[in-house]
Parts: C-alpha cells; sequence; structure tokens
C-alpha cells in the first residue's frame, strides 16, 4: 500500500500566560511532538497567551524550569509561523520591543480571522 | 485586611471584584497571573492607579521576574516571599481566587 502524504493546516491557539498554568508549556510540548509529523504548523498568541513571549523572563524565584528558550529552537524544527494578536499585545501595556528575539509577526484582527478560517485543525492551549 | 489575587485581570474579574468590595487602607498583593496586571501602559491602567490611591497595593518580585515583568504602573510595590509572610502574619486574609 502507497503512503499518501496528507499534509494540514493545524495551528496552535495559544491564549494563556505562562508560568501560573500548565497550557502554554504544554502547548509548546505538544507543537514539538506534531513537528515530527511534517504539518503545515502555525502558532497563534492571543488573550494572556501573548506573555509566553515577553521577554527577561527568569523563572528561578518559583522554583520551576522556564521554558522560554524552546521558543528560539522552534525553527530547527520547521515550525516557522508564529502569529501575534496586535490588540491583545497592546491591551497589556506590550510591544514588539518587549518580546523575545524570534521570528514573529504581529498581526491585525482582521488577519488573524482568516488564518483562523483557513485551519484545517485548531488546538486551544 | 490583606486581599491576595492571584488571576490575570485580563482573564478574570477577581482584581475588579476584589478592588470594588475591599475596604479604604487595605493592603491587596498580587501573585502569580495576578501580577500581569502590573505592566505599565496596558488597559486596566487608570483602574489601578486609583485602587494605588486608596490601598496599599503590592506585587511579588518573584512573580513579576518570572513572568519578565519590570516596567511597572506607578504606585505599585514590590514585595519578596519575606515580605508576603510578614503581610500574612499581620492581616487577616481575604484570598480572591
Amino acid at each position: 500500500m502507497e503512503d499518501e502524504e496528507i499534509v494540514k493546516k493545524m495551528m496552535f491557539l495559544m491564549r494563556k500566560a505562562p508560568h501560573g498554568a500548565i497550557y502554554s508549556y504544554e502547548g509548546l510540548e505538544v507543537v514539538l511532538i506534531t513537528a515530527a509529523y511534517d504539518q503545515d504548523i502555525s502558532m497563534a498568541f492571543t488573550d494572556d497567551g501573548v506573555f509566553a513571549l515577553k521577554n527577561g523572563q527568569n523563572t528561578e524565584g518559583i522554583g520551576i524550569k522556564g521554558f522560554i528558550k524552546t521558543y528560539s529552537a522552534l525553527e530547527d524544527y520547521d515550525v516557522e509561523k508564529l502569529y501575534v494578536d496586535e490588540v491583545s499585545l497592546k491591551e497589556r501595556g506590550l510591544s514588539r520591543e518587549d518580546l523575545i528575539d524570534v521570528n514573529l509577526e504581529i498581526i491585525s484582527r482582521e488577519k488573524f480571522t482568516q488564518l483562523l478560517d483557513e485551519q484545517d485543525v485548531v488546538f486551544p492551549f | 485586611m490583606l486581599h491576595t489575587v492571584n488571576k490575570s485581570p485580563f482573564s478574570s474579574s477577581s482584581l475588579e471584584n476584589c478592588l470594588e468590595l475591599a475596604k479604604s487602607g487595605d493592603a491587596i498583593l498580587l501573585y502569580e497571573d495576578g501580577v500581569l496586571g502590573a505592566q505599565a501602559g496596558n488597559k486596566s491602567e487608570s483602574l489601578i492607579q486609583s485602587a494605588c490611591s486608596k490601598f496599599s497595593v503590592y506585587a511579588l518580585e518573584e512573580d513579576l521576574s518570572a513572568r519578565g515583568i519590570q516596567n511597572l504602573i506607578s504606585g505599585i510595590k514590590t514585595i519578596s516571599y519575606d515580605g508576603f509572610v510578614d503581610l500574612v502574619a499581620e492581616n487577616k486574609v481575604v484570598p480572591w481566587l
């Protein structure tokens, strides 16, 4: 039997802040796992999810291992589409300069809606 | 009275509710995701600034560092775990979970 390559558009919808709950960390883990299946993967950060990309995070004081460095490794897994909701950033007093130095695209709500609509599967975290 | 808030003001009404119901002069401590509201320039800034004139508003240093939040709304005081313990020892506590 011949293997049919089926590539789906999969978006990880990141809506939770890191450290206060496990979602943000787990979402990133699942992205890394899914990356092994050669799918068309993207991560979209909105609501408190945008805090995951805040620069200068140091988790030493709360006694947990941070995972901010993992975002820099995503490119090596061919996960290259990171989108950030412009409105959510602004509401939280943040801008591009407050985020880590990785390739990401800050997008309008209109663009967000369009990207969401294009997906075959959306995973909520 | 010490009021503790550990939820983001952007995803929960805990802080808003607490600010409406706490007594003038009370201490309010933001910790865990509660510190996300302490970032200067956010949409809750005016609410939190006016709260700072009515209450003593603190944010936990360790949680601020973990989240990379350095630029705080003026009027918010930072406090370490040791200070947290002192506040708890000195006050009755109302947790807003």
